[in-house]
């Protein structure tokens, strides 16, 4: 069997504790993945200085150039993988597999990650607003307009606990190497592919095996990258957002409650954005921090809950290999009708209809897992619980709402999608704080430029702008 | 011929029938009102049996339903000890009560007994008679502290403790104060580095796992090693005393096995209700697997069927671990632990079951917290 070992700054360690990986229909172990302990990764963390020596060691220009390399690699080699090999199709196969999600939509994840690697120098581009990238290198540098300026590294390291249910993330901590900094990764229990095909492609393109740690493991694992790392991410729920909410050393990454806005102006053509409401929900399974959860208008909310209704409810639980299945599996015992049962509980609420009722029942319960199929509700009030909830699945509540109470009314917003031309309006809701990524027109929540910035800007995480002076002399010769 | 078998198998059936009459004599004396606690004398009038003629052998505790540690919440205290023990200076130790009513054991000396029972399986050359102890772990109202201490004293020793407030560790933990939490332990940690920087001969020590890692991480972010320390002997217990966690703490904190590095270390498994089972020395050869063995006939830990919990599983099978305690103080027959573990054939040192691979139930892991301890 496929085993996969710890990684310890690129050495390999075999545990005596190891989990097994396994398909989720079947229960067939896919691979033996080795445990870490949390002791092991404080001690390690000791050594995370190394890590950032080696790669401001290497030119910036070179160190892009490998990740683009690494970044092909990703998408076509046969890569190493603990005791075998790895084909960019049996990853998709694993992790399939192992997530419950359909096989296109690891592909498209594959695509994705590898698309960031490729392009890696456009994307620091977008995300240092076109700083040099030496001067996040040397630590200062000058300015096309002659202003020394300089960023300092946080952190030697960046550690992530990063998920199992949600391959599409991965995205946000790979720009990182570029960025000359080492990499501490707890990979998902059922998802430890994406971090090990990444680290493996980064070091069949030249990048040093010591600048990667990767540690499987129990939650005592995650907690010692959250407390030994001086900047990390975690994914998690609205629990965990709530947890590290004003730590500077953690970037939470939760749910995103995004939502597609429809101004006055545009509402009576809610017709011309059905396809671009459709799509936000239900792309990836709808299992993105930025797909859709509700639809907020002021007007014609019952008809677009019914549309939408239509189109999404007779969606079916298909085979992870059929090219057209489009629902993911909840893999967990009982989390599927746990879900289900969450909701029947908000659609009892007096105002809330359940619009795809009348498409069959939504939970499909099989031996070893369960599926939701797409789920639309209507709210006549924003004050309704449903109006604000998000699960990971295609679900939405349309939400009938004025347009002067929405940006109050809303909360939290990932991705904002707002249809409108009302320039008054779109100016409110460019100065409302609540939303993070603003989109103006109907442009799909998925659809993310990766030339902007996503939530949470790795290089203001990881890189502190800070006041630099150097003596006219030693200016020169810098 | 097989004289090793046969003498395994005589060592076992004695071990049964030395059980057994120990389980009648405690069954008496816990329910014959000259002697027995004012709770098993009353709650004998529950029962559908009458123990005291219908308890002959261990096998008949099971007539008695499972024990609920609940019982163990709230006063009075008195109503646990045993008329005969009237008078006799009596502890009250207390286990859980982060919020609510803790659950209080009463003890009159079952804890040094127990510990001076242990004291006999921890080698000399490395717990060192008339040398100093560390106690990193609980304070308060825990019988592991004063056991601790008795157990150091009983070996000529002097024990020195730190201030740990367990109830505060389980609060940050659900409060989700992770940045407290890693400042309480330092705060311990702290503690035991002035202690052991003091120059008081402190050779052994009890530490919990957690506390063990955070004392190494900091002997060696200053650039020593846990080897410094001078200390030779450590005990500690829990479920995260895994064979990995040895294994990790064994190779990389004391730089290897006990021959090379001079540092050895011994795990315990044990609670408040039963006292504390001893391992199977643990080797590198054996994949530093991990058997406990309770101290029979004072006590004992059976691997049962998760849903039959009367029926012990077969060797090397996994259940659930349930203890059983039999001594003149304290009897609890069927304690379902909130633990799992693969039930361990007998051997000449302990002739009777053991548990390896003990870890938190897995129906209940994921409403466990573990704190320090």
């Amino acid at each position: 069997m496929l085993r996969i070992p710890v990684v310890r700054w690129g050495k390999p360690y075999e545990s005596l504790e190891t989990q097994k990986v396994v398909h989720f229909l079947t229960g067939e172990p896919i691979a033996e993945v080795d445990q870490a302990n949390g002791a092991m990764v404080s001690r390690d963390l000791r050594k995370a200085d190394q890590a950032r020596k080696i790669l401001r060691s290497i030119p910036v220009d070179e160190l892009i150039a490998r990740i683009k390399q690494a970044g092909n690699l990703f998408a076509t080699a046969t890569l190493p993988l603990g005791n075998g090999t790895q084909t960019p199709d049996q990853f998709v196969h694993q992790q399939s597999a192992t997530t419950g999600l359909p096989e296109q939509m690891c592909r498209n994840n594959m695509t994705k990650n590898s698309f960031v690697m490729e392009k890696i120098d456009t994307i620091l581009d977008a995300l240092t607003r076109g700083l040099d990238l030496n001067i996040l290198a040397r630590g200062y540098g000058t300015e096309s307009r002659g202003i020394v300026v300089s960023y300092q590294s946080q952190a030697p390291v960046l550690g992530a606990v990063l998920p199992s249910n949600s391959p599409g993330v991965h995205t946000l901590w790979i720009p990182v190497i570029a960025l000359q900094l080492g990499l501490v990764l707890k990979p998902g229990s059922q998802e430890p592919w994406t971090a090990y095909r990444v680290a493996s492609a980064f070091q069949a393109a030249g990048i040093p095996g010591e600048v990667f740690s990767l540690y499987p493991g129990g939650h005592d694992v995650g907690g010692a990258i959250l407390s030994g790392c001086r900047r990390a991410m975690i994914f998690g729920g609205e629990k965990t957002i709530q947890q590290y909410a004003g730590n500077p050393k953690v970037q939470v990454h939760g749910p995103g409650y995004t939502k597609i806005l429809l101004g006055d102006d545009k509402v009576d053509q809610w017709e011309q954005y059905l396809d671009m409401m459709v799509e936000s929900i239900y792309i990836n399974g709808g299992r993105s921090c930025i797909n859709a959860s509700s639809v907020w208008a002021s007007r014609h909310t019952e008809e677009i809950a019914a549309a939408l209704a239509e189109r999404l409810g007779p969606i079916e639980a298909k085979d992870p290999s059929d090219p057209s299945a489009g629902l993911a599996a909840f893999t967990v015992e009982g989390t599927g009708k746990a879900i289900y049962e969450m909701l029947q509980n908000d659609l009892k609420e007096e105002g809330v209809t359940d619009c795809t009722a009348a498409y069959g029942p939504r939970l499909v319960e099989r031996e070893r897992c369960s599926y939701l199929r797409p789920m639309i509700a209507h709210a006549n009030s924003p004050k309704c619980a449903i109006a604000t909830k998000e699960f990971m699945f295609p679900f939405a509540t349309v939400v009938k709402c004025p347009q002067e109470k929405m940006i109050d009314s809303i909360g939290y917003t990932l991705v904002g999608s707002a249809i409108t031309d009302n320039t008054a309006w779109i100016d409110e809701l460019g100065c409302a704080t609540n939303i993070d990524r603003l989109n103006i027109g109907p442009i799909a929540t998925n659809r993310l430029n990766w030339l902007q910035p996503h939530e949470g800007n790795l290089t203001e995480f990881l890189f502190k702008s800070r006041a630099y002076q150097i003596a006219d002399t030693k200016l020169v010769q810098a | 011929m097989t004289t090793g078998t046969t003498s395994l198998a005589e060592a076992v059936a004695a071990a049964k029938k030395r059980l057994d009459q120990h389980t009648y004599e405690t069954v008496q004396w816990h329910f014959h009102p000259s002697t027995g606690s004012p709770f098993w004398v009353s709650k004998a009038q529950e029962l559908s049996f009458d123990p005291l003629t219908e308890v002959r052998e261990f096998e008949d505790l099971k007539k008695f339903p499972s024990f609920e540690d609940e019982w163990l919440r709230g006063g009075p205290i008195e109503r646990w000890r045993p008329k005969g023990l009237d008078g006799k200076p009596t502890f009250v130790f207390e286990t859980g009560g982060t919020t609510g009513i803790p659950k209080s054991r009463m003890v009159v000396e079952d804890h040094r007994t127990d510990y001076e029972l242990f004291s006999e399986t921890l080698p000399d050359k490395y717990f060192p008679r008339g040398t100093n102890w560390l106690m990193l772990g609980p304070s308060g109202p825990r019988r592991l502290r004063l056991a601790v201490e008795h157990l150091c004293q009983f070996r000529g020793g002097i024990c020195f403790c730190i201030d740990l407030d367990p109830r505060w560790v389980i609060k940050l933990i659900k409060k989700g104060w992770m940045e407290h939490l890693e400042e309480y332990k330092k705060h311990c940690i702290e503690q035991a580095l002035t202690i052991l920087s003091a120059n008081h001969n402190i050779k052994c020590m009890f530490a919990t796992p957690k506390l063990l890692e955070g004392l190494c991480n900091a002997l060696e972010e200053r650039g020593q090693s846990f080897a410094d320390t001078g200390i030779t002997g450590i005990f500690s217990g829990g479920t995260e005393f895994t064979p990995q966690w040895t294994r990790f703490c064994i190779e990389e904190f004391f730089g290897g096995p006990p021959e090379v590095s001079g540092i050895y270390m011994t795990p315990t498994y044990g609670n408040t209700l039963m006292g504390l089972a001893c391992s199977k020395p643990v080797s590198a050869a054996d994949g530093y697997k991990i058997s406990y063995y309770a101290p029979q006939p004072r006590a004992v830990t059976e691997v049962v069927d998760f849903d039959d919990t009367n029926r012990s599983v077969g060797y090397g099978e996994t259940g659930r671990v349930k203890l059983t305690t039999l001594t003149k103080e304290f009897f609890v027959p069927g304690f379902l632990e909130r633990d799992e573990g693969e039930r361990e054939a007998p051997f000449e040192t302990y002739p009777w079951d053991g548990v390896s691979g003990v870890r938190p139930f897995h129906r209940l892991a994921s409403s466990t917290t573990v704190g320090v301890y």
